[in-house]
């Protein structure tokens, strides 16, 4: 048997009084695709920061290919044959893909003569992975799936024989995400490590060989992919018993509460968002609207949350609501009956440094009940925020607690308990479950189906195609703000709805034809 | 969790910062050959033995409180306002007009119109770089400090031109009537037997600036406007989401934090000069912004804060007037507290931290 391409031995990490890595060990077979899942907070992202040279473990060992190596920041990480695609990009937005992959990398002062090597490097490494990429594009024009490519590039580059990488579908349309999952099959072929690390359980289990899982900063398991189940893993990283799929009965939609007509958003920059949309929301029902991020869902949450301006007509409860000027704000809109989780919970949601009483009333501050004449009622606010956060088992339960201080999924149970208890006629509800603990998970998810069943509409905008696929009563797709088209989510498959999220409406001619024409369309990107 | 108890956060760590300070300090009165024992004994002695150094400590303590508390607030939307200077000196004006052109019955009614003329005209002086800063994005700090040189040219013109009385060589206004003279402490507190605060200009603005502080800790904290204020200052797209507008709490914090500056012209021009001269606020507004750093943007750090600043002021008048250090050393000390309290706060701050999650650590 050939040595682990990677072996870590009894790493420990601690960021002041938090353990984030407990004895780990690990060691991952040459020429496999080794994933590690875990929630957020369980210490993955420290683990592979320990390996690629960004944090010094606090004890433990690690060895490259059997030799035991120090790796005290990421050019040894390099110079070890580690590679390192990250979450967010880092790449230099108005450079030519050429020029990001020999960035830090140059020979000599004189940038022609590394131009001109990488330019036949890369041409190599493209025939050899099926990397296909212009080297003199330039990245800001790139897609996002492309950029990607171009951080894999980057690393082949650097003679990197293992491959990290973190949470790399977050940005993707499924379609891409399918590439991107035969690259990295390509990858393996021609004898790299990959090391994945995702939240998703989908992708473990149709890519890698083995998985690790990581649970509160320790290893809880590592088993080989084929010998384990979705439901295994998830009761593996949570450590209880999970349910995958949403419980709920068929929707009774009743008169409409949200109807949009042509609505049009042009952002700060003067682009176009959303290019002229329809949409209605009945009571007690949950419409979902799909999309890669950056379609323009997020200027459709705005706007209906009253933080962006627009142009068409909004009814709510048949009244038109002002688009822009007085009265397009966020009090107004909370008068008209909508409460909103917005999608960023700690730059819009949550005030990070108020407590979690006062961001219990963050938006309702100026609610006549609770002021006590020209003052605040702090003490009748505190006691209400105990009983929001008992009734949403928001833990610690603790009022007087900064909300940085909670968890993402605690963070978000305390935005949530806000927006429902105030009874609204429309929620708008934007990714409700990102950075969310799929124990928490479970439990947004049945608040959300609870609301509906008192009759409320509901405007869910999700990346997560199946959370919008479990969640929805009705899914919309958006597109370069477009809606792309409807489908009822009994009736469709990730696999439609993805083609529209890339924009392709016909879907009826190429759902049944194979990889081939789908495909073909996407590379076009 | 946080990583160390808030009262190391308020207490310990502006303690340790002023004893770097300082010690720095030390280091500089002995380069220049004087010791700095001695040094600290004469401040000491002349800022806080007797009463009457007393005195001149409170009366720079309250300019100090009326800047830093006009520092905080602006600091709790995010705004930094380095216009204090400018507009504590256009406060002077609103003081003046309200002495000079109201005939007032008693001082204590003239207080009250004198802060009123003060706040205004100072919150109005705010008003244009804040207006800038919420329309326009140009940036506060830039226009506050161009709006300082503006109205100290101002003021010069104002008062050579149009309130110097005729036949004046002097730069400043008419002697404001005995009816708006405010009772100093010596009034105040000196009986027949024992003088107090002899000859010092401590006056009863003191208790209006311990007002002011009572006042914002119930407007930043009790308030639904301080509510709002704070969450701007922490997140603006926070801020956007609840429907709070980023341009009125621009405008109206900048206008309080204006209105508390330009009150500190009470204390000088009305209680001190009784009349209105060039350079009344000799930089108080500049030590404003140490003071609420210092204090950390809480009304009793400020106080605190205030009490020490004045303390330097007046300790540094004793040192030049009995050693060879010259005034100009307090102003090194202030740098340096400034440096440790402000630019350097993390190089403090991180290895108290890490002392505090040891201990945590040690006990569970």
């Amino acid at each position: 048997m050939t040595a682990p391409a990677i072996e870590l031995k009894g790493i420990s990490k601690a960021f002041g009084p938090v353990q984030a890595n407990k004895d780990i060990s690990i060691s991952v077979q040459p020429g496999t695709i080794h994933g590690i899942i875990g929630e957020n907070g369980a210490g993955k992202s420290t683990l592979m920061s320990i390996l690629y040279g960004f944090y010094k473990a606090d004890a433990g060992e690690i060895f490259i290919k059997g030799e035991k190596t120090l790796i005290p920041d990421s050019q040894a990480a390099i110079k070890a044959g580690i590679g390192m695609v990250f979450q967010h990009f880092k790449l230099v937005e108005n450079f030519t893909v050429l020029e990001n992959i020999i960035l830090g990398a140059e020979d000599g002062a004189m940038l022609s003569t590394s131009l001109g090597k990488a330019r036949k490097e890369l041409k190599h490494l493209a025939e050899e992975y099926g990397l296909n990429i212009d080297p003199d594009a330039v990245i800001e024009n790139l897609s996002v799936g492309h950029q990607q490519r171009v951080e894999i590039l980057k690393a082949l580059y650097r003679k990197a024989e293992i491959l990290i990488l973190d949470e790399p579908t977050g940005v993707l349309t499924p379609a891409e995400a399918d590439q991107l999952f035969r690259i990295l099959d390509r990858l393996r072929e021609e004898g790299k490590t990959i090391v994945l690390i995702t939240h998703k359980l989908r992708e473990i289990m149709d890519t890698t060989d083995t998985v690790s899982v990581m649970r509160r900063g320790e290893m809880t398991a590592t088993v080989k992919t084929a010998d384990t189940s979705p439901e295994e893993l998830a009761e593996l990283m949570v450590g209880r018993k999970v349910l995958l799929r949403v419980d709920k009965v068929a929707a009774t939609p009743k008169e409409t509460v949200l109807d949009i007509k042509g609505l049009r958003v042009i952002d700060e920059k003067g682009v176009e968002r959303v290019k002229g949309i329809d949409l209605h929301v009945r009571a007690g029902e949950i419409l979902g609207i799909a999309g890669v991020a950056g379609n323009g869902q997020s200027e459709l949450l705005e706007v209906l949350g009253g933080f962006a301006h627009g142009t068409g007509v909004i009814e709510v409860n048949g009244a038109e609501i002002p688009l822009t000027g007085h009265g397009a704000d966020g009090q107004a809109r909370r008068a008209a009956g909508i409460s909103h989780v917005p999608e960023d919970r700690q730059r819009e949601g949550l005030i990070m440094e108020y407590s979690a009483w006062e961001n219990t009333v963050f938006g309702y501050h100026r609610d006549p009940a609770i002021q006590n004449g020209i003052l605040m009622d702090n003490a009748g606010i505190q006691a209400e925020a105990q009983e929001k956060m008992d009734r949403f088992d928001v833990r610690p339960p603790n009022p007087k607690l900064a909300a940085k201080n909670f968890s993402g999924g605690n963070q978000q149970k305390i935005v949530l308990a806000r927006e429902i208890e105030r009874n609204p006629d429309l929620l708008l509800i934007g990714q409700p479950t990102r950075g969310v603990d799929i124990g928490a998970i479970e439990f947004i998810h049945e608040q959300i189906v609870k609301l509906r069943d008192q009759g409320k509409a509901i405007l869910l905008v999700s990346v997560e195609l199946e959370e919008i696929m479990s969640l929805s009563d009705r899914v919309a797709v958006m597109f370069d703000g477009h809606i792309m088209g409807e489908r009822d989510p009994a009736q469709t498959n990730e696999r439609e709805l993805g083609l529209l999220m890339a924009g392709i409406t016909d879907t009826s001619a190429v759902a049944d034809s194979g990889d081939g024409a789908s495909e073909e369309a996407l590379n076009d990107g | 969790m946080d990583k160390m108890p808030k009262w190391a956060d308020i207490v310990l760590i502006p303690l340790i910062s002023l004893f770097l300070a300082a010690f720095f300090s030390a280091l500089v009165i002995l380069a220049i050959g004087e010791s700095p024992i001695e040094a600290l004994k004469l401040m000491i002695d002349g800022a806080l033995m007797r009463s009457s150094g007393w005195g001149y400590t409170l009366y720079y303590a309250t300019n100090f409180l009326f800047t830093g508390l006009a520092v905080s607030v602006a600091f709790h939307a995010r705004l930094f306002n380095i216009g204090g200077e400018g507009q504590a000196m256009i406060g002077g004006l609103g003081v003046a007009l309200v002495c000079l052109y109201v005939p007032w019955p008693h001082w204590s009614l003239a207080i009250l119109g004198a802060s009123v003329g003060a706040a205004c005209f100072g919150a109005l002086w705010a008003l244009i770089p804040a207006y800038l800063q919420a329309k326009r994005g140009s940036h506060i700090v830039i226009t506050t400090i161009m709006f300082n040189f503006i109205a100290a040219a101002l003021l010069n013109y104002v008062l050579v031109e149009l309130l110097r009385p005729v036949g004046a060589m002097d730069p400043a206004s008419a002697k404001f009537a005995a009816a708006t003279h405010l009772p100093s402490f010596q009034d105040m507190f000196s009986t027949a037997e024992t003088p107090m605060f002899r000859g010092a200009p401590a006056n009863v603005t003191f208790f209006l600036a311990l007002a002011a502080c009572v006042f914002v800790w119930v407007l930043i904290w009790r308030t639904r406007l301080g509510y709002e204020i704070r969450a701007f200052g922490q997140s603006e797209t926070g801020a956007k989401y609840a429907g709070i507008s980023p341009v009125k709490i621009t405008v109206v914090a900048m206008l309080i934090s204006g209105g508390l500056a330009g009150m500190m012209s009470v204390n000088t021009t009305m209680g001190e000069t009784e009349r209105l001269i060039l350079n009344s606020t000799e930089g108080a507004g500049f030590i404003g912004i140490a003071v609420a750093l210092m204090g950390r943007n809480h009304p009793f750090g400020v106080f605190l804060a205030a009490i020490l600043f004045g303390f330097l002021y007046q300790g540094g008048a004793e040192l030049a007037l009995w050693t060879s250090i010259p005034r100009e050393l307090i102003v090194v000390i202030q740098a340096l507290v400034i440096l440790f309290t402000g630019a350097l706060d993390n190089m403090v701050r991180e290895p108290v931290e890490k002392i505090f999650i040891a201990m945590r650590r040690r006990n569970t």
